[in-house]
C-alpha cells in the first residue's frame, strides 16, 4: 500500500518535472520560432533574423508574398525585397517602399517588418486592403542598407553608424557613403561633402554605391507601374515631399502637400503625435541626391520621405516599448498615401469607362428619339 | 431598328447602374474616411502656399516658396524650429534636473529681425512640455544670435507657464540624500543602451546628462544647427564636495544639421539648492581609427 502510494506520489512528481522541462523547452522553441507572435513585432531584429522572417513570410504566404533579389551591397550581400500580391496574370501597378537606408535608424527596418505583417494580417478579412492587394503589387525592402546595418549591430561603438562600407577612395581613410546623397538626382550639388570622412559624403559619382543602384536600376525597369514611392527614416517625426533640392518644385507640389497633411492627420488620429510636413528645404535642410528626388523626378508622382519617431529624447535608440506605437501611426500615414494613390488609379479608371458609357448612351437614345 | 436601340440603351443602362454602384459616382472620386478631404487650413502646421509658382513641366527649376527667415516666421519650417530647440536648452540649463527635463512641444509662432550688423533677433511663443512629469507649459523666448566673426554663444530670454507645477523636490532630496554620501559612488554606461533601454535606477542620470549637455548645446548652437543628446557613453561618480554631487560625464550630442555624433567630457555637479552646474567641458576628437575591421560578419 505505501509502496504503491509512494509509486504514484513519484510519478505525479516525475509527470511535473518532465512537463516543466518539455514547457521550457517548448517555451525557447516557441520564442524562436514563433514569429507571428506579438511581441516578435516589439523588438528590434539584426539581419540574420529578418532575412530569416523573410523567408517564413514566404512559407506561410506562399500566394501572395515572394522575394527577390535586386542586388548586392559592397561586402556582397543580397538586397532582398518581399513583392506582396494577389497573383495576377496582367502586369500590376506597384507600391515602393525601403527602409533601413542609413544604419542606424532602427525603428525603419522594424516598420517594414510590421507593415508586411499588417497587410498580411488583414487583407482576407479587410475589404479594402483584399482590393488593394488585388490591384497592386507591394514591393518592400526591410533593410536597404545591409553593410551599414549589420555594421550597427556589431557593438555599442557602431551603434550609431549611418552610411553605407564602402571604403574612401584617393587617400582618405574613412568608410561609407550616404546611400541618400548618391542618386542620379542633381547629385552632388547641395548638402553634400566630397569629403570621404563627412556624414554627407556623395561618394565619387552617383550611383558610386551599388545599393543606389539596386533601387535605381529597380525603379528604373518598375517606372510606368510605380505609383508610390515610400522611403522610411528617423527620426525627427514629419513627412517630407520632394525636392531635396532647393528652388525646384514638383509638378503636383500642391497634391503632395495636400496628401502628406492627409496622412499626417492620419498619424495624429492614433497617438496624438505631431508630424510636419513639407519640403525638406523648408522643415529640414537642403540636400540632392536623395531616392525620393530621383523617384519623382522619373515620374512617380507621390514620392514620400517619413522620418519616424522621436524628436530627440531618444533619437536614434527608440526604445523598444514605441515600437509597436510608431509602427502603428506610421502604418496609419503609409496607408493614406496607398489608398489615395490607389483610388485615384483605379477609380479615375472606372470613371472614365463610365462616361464612355453615359455618352454612348445619351447617343442611343438621342439616335432612338429621332428614329421616333 | 428602333427596337435595336433601345435593347441597347437599356443594356447600357443597366452596366451603367452596376457600374456606377460598385465603383462610386463618376462625377465624384470616392476617398475613404481618412482621405485628404478636408481643407489646408484645419491642420495645425499647414500654410497657406500663396507664394508659391508651380511649374507645369516636369522637373524644370524654377524659384519658389523661399523659407522666411526674416519677418513673420512659418511655425513649421527650420528657422523657428531651430530657435525654439535653442529655448529649449536654455531652459534646461536653467531649470533641468535629475527629475525635470524639458523638450519642445510645439512652435505656435515667431518671427525674427536683423540687429545692424550686430546680429539676429528671434521672438516665438512655443509649448514646452517637461517629460518626466507629462507637464505642459507656454512659453514667450526672446533669442539673440549673434552675427560677426567669433563663436558666440546665443543669448536667451524666456518666461514660462505651468512648466515648473511639477513638484520634484521629494525625488530629488531623496536622490540627493542617497547619493551624497560616498559609500557607493554610481557610475553607468550606454544609456540608453543601442534598443533606447535605460535601467529605472539609471533614469536620473540619463537626465541628469541630458541636462548637463544643454549647456554646451546652447553654447554651440546657432541657426545652422539643430542639437540634441544622443546617448550618455558613461558616467562616473566623484566624490561630494561642497555638498553638490559631482560626476565626470562622458555624452555624444547628435547635432542634425550636419548628422554629426559629437564627443564632450563634462565636469557636472548638483544639488537641489544650486542645480545643475557644468565646470569643465573637453571636446573629444572624433575616432575615425576607431572603426571594426571591414570584414563584419552577422
Amino acid at each position: 500500500m505505501m509502496m504503491l502510494g509512494l509509486g504514484s506520489v513519484g510519478l505525479v512528481l516525475l509527470s511535473l518535472a518532465v512537463q516543466s522541462g518539455h514547457g521550457a523547452q517548448d517555451s525557447a522553441v516557441w520564442s524562436r520560432e514563433e514569429t507571428t507572435e506579438r511581441n516578435y513585432y516589439t523588438r528590434y531584429h539584426n539581419m540574420s533574423e529578418i532575412t530569416a522572417w523573410m523567408e517564413q513570410m514566404k512559407r506561410e504566404n506562399p500566394d501572395v508574398v515572394s522575394s527577390m533579389v535586386y542586388g548586392q551591397t559592397y561586402e556582397r550581400r543580397n538586397i532582398t525585397l518581399l513583392k506582396i500580391g494577389l497573383r495576377s496574370t496582367e502586369r500590376k501597378k506597384a507600391i515602393w517602399m525601403d527602409c533601413g537606408i542609413h544604419a542606424r535608424e532602427w525603428i525603419t527596418p522594424a516598420f517594414c517588418q510590421f507593415f508586411v505583417k499588417e497587410i498580411l494580417r488583414t487583407y482576407k478579412t479587410d475589404t479594402k486592403v483584399n482590393e488593394m492587394m488585388k490591384n497592386l503589387d507591394f514591393y518592400i525592402t526591410p533593410v536597404l542598407n545591409v553593410d551599414g546595418y549589420i555594421y550597427s549591430w556589431h557593438n555599442e561603438s557602431t551603434r550609431l553608424w549611418r552610411k553605407s562600407r564602402s571604403p574612401g577612395t584617393g587617400g582618405c581613410t574613412c568608410y561609407g557613403t550616404d546611400l541618400n546623397r548618391n542618386f542620379y538626382a542633381n547629385w552632388g550639388m547641395v548638402g553634400v561633402s566630397t569629403d570621404c570622412c563627412n556624414l554627407f559624403y556623395c561618394g565619387t559619382k552617383a550611383l558610386s554605391e551599388s545599393e543606389a543602384w539596386a533601387v535605381t536600376d529597380m525603379l528604373g525597369k518598375m517606372r510606368e507601374d510605380i505609383l508610390a514611392f515610400l522611403t522610411i527614416h528617423s527620426y525627427g517625426q514629419q513627412l517630407l515631399v520632394p525636392y531635396g533640392h532647393p528652388n525646384t518644385t514638383a509638378p503636383n507640389h500642391d497634391e503632395l502637400m495636400e496628401v502628406g497633411l492627409g496622412a499626417a492627420m492620419a498619424i495624429k488620429a492614433v497617438h496624438g503625435m505631431d508630424y510636419t510636413v513639407g519640403t525638406s528645404p523648408d522643415i529640414l535642410y537642403p540636400f540632392s541626391g536623395s531616392s525620393q528626388d530621383f523617384a519623382r523626378l522619373i515620374g512617380i508622382p507621390l514620392s514620400f520621405t517619413f522620418e519616424l519617431r522621436d524628436k530627440g529624447e531618444h533619437g536614434f535608440e527608440l526604445p523598444e516599448d514605441q515600437i509597436q506605437p510608431t509602427c502603428e501611426e506610421a502604418y496609419a500615414g503609409a496607408q493614406h498615401i496607398i489608398t489615395y494613390t490607389h483610388d485615384k488609379a483605379f477609380y479615375s479608371y472606372a470613371a472614365t469607362v463610365t462616361a464612355t458609357l453615359w455618352t454612348t448612351l445619351l447617343a442611343a437614345w438621342v439616335s432612338s428619339a429621332i428614329l421616333l | 431598328m428602333v427596337i435595336l436601340v433601345w435593347s441597347m440603351g437599356w443594356t447600357l443602362l443597366i452596366l451603367l447602374v452596376v457600374l456606377t454602384v460598385v465603383h462610386g459616382n463618376p462625377t465624384v472620386m470616392v476617398r475613404t474616411g481618412s482621405g485628404p478631404t478636408v481643407g489646408f487650413d484645419q491642420h495645425p502646421n499647414s500654410v497657406p502656399l500663396g507664394e508659391d509658382i508651380q511649374t507645369t513641366t516636369e522637373g524644370e527649376s524654377e524659384v519658389v516658396e523661399e523659407v522666411m527667415t526674416t519677418g513673420v516666421l512659418n511655425p513649421s519650417h527650420y528657422p523657428a524650429r531651430r530657435a525654439a530647440t535653442v529655448v529649449q536648452h536654455y531652459l534646461n540649463t536653467r531649470y533641468g534636473s535629475p527629475y525635470r527635463w524639458i523638450f519642445l512641444s510645439t512652435v505656435h509662432s515667431g518671427s525674427a529681425e536683423e540687429v545692424a550688423e550686430m546680429g539676429r533677433k528671434y521672438q516665438l511663443a512655443l509649448t514646452m512640455q517637461e517629460m518626466i512629469s507629462n507637464v505642459s507649459g507656454q512659453c514667450s523666448a526672446e533669442l539673440f544670435f549673434p552675427g560677426g566673426e567669433g563663436q558666440s554663444a546665443p543669448q536667451v530670454q524666456a518666461s514660462c507657464e505651468g512648466l515648473h507645477q511639477s513638484n520634484t523636490t521629494a525625488q530629488e532630496e531623496a536622490f540627493y540624500q542617497q547619493h551624497r554620501t560616498s559609500n557607493n559612488l554610481a557610475s553607468g554606461n550606454n544609456i540608453p543602451d543601442s534598443y533606447g533601454h535605460v535601467e529605472p535606477s539609471m533614469k536620473p542620470f540619463w537626465h541628469l546628462g541630458g541636462v548637463a549637455s544643454s549647456f554646451i548645446m546652447l553654447r554651440e548652437s546657432n541657426e545652422s544647427t539643430l542639437y540634441n543628446m544622443a546617448q550618455v557613453a558613461n558616467f562616473t561618480q566623484l566624490e561630494t564636495e561642497k555638498d553638490q554631487l559631482r560626476f565626470n560625464y562622458h555624452v555624444l550630442l547628435h547635432e542634425m544639421i550636419s548628422q554629426e555624433i559629437i564627443h564632450w567630457k563634462l565636469l557636472v555637479t548638483w544639488s537641489p539648492e544650486q542645480g545643475v552646474q557644468v565646470l569643465q567641458t573637453e571636446l573629444q576628437p572624433k575616432c575615425h581609427h576607431c572603426e571594426a575591421p571591414p570584414n563584419t560578419t552577422n
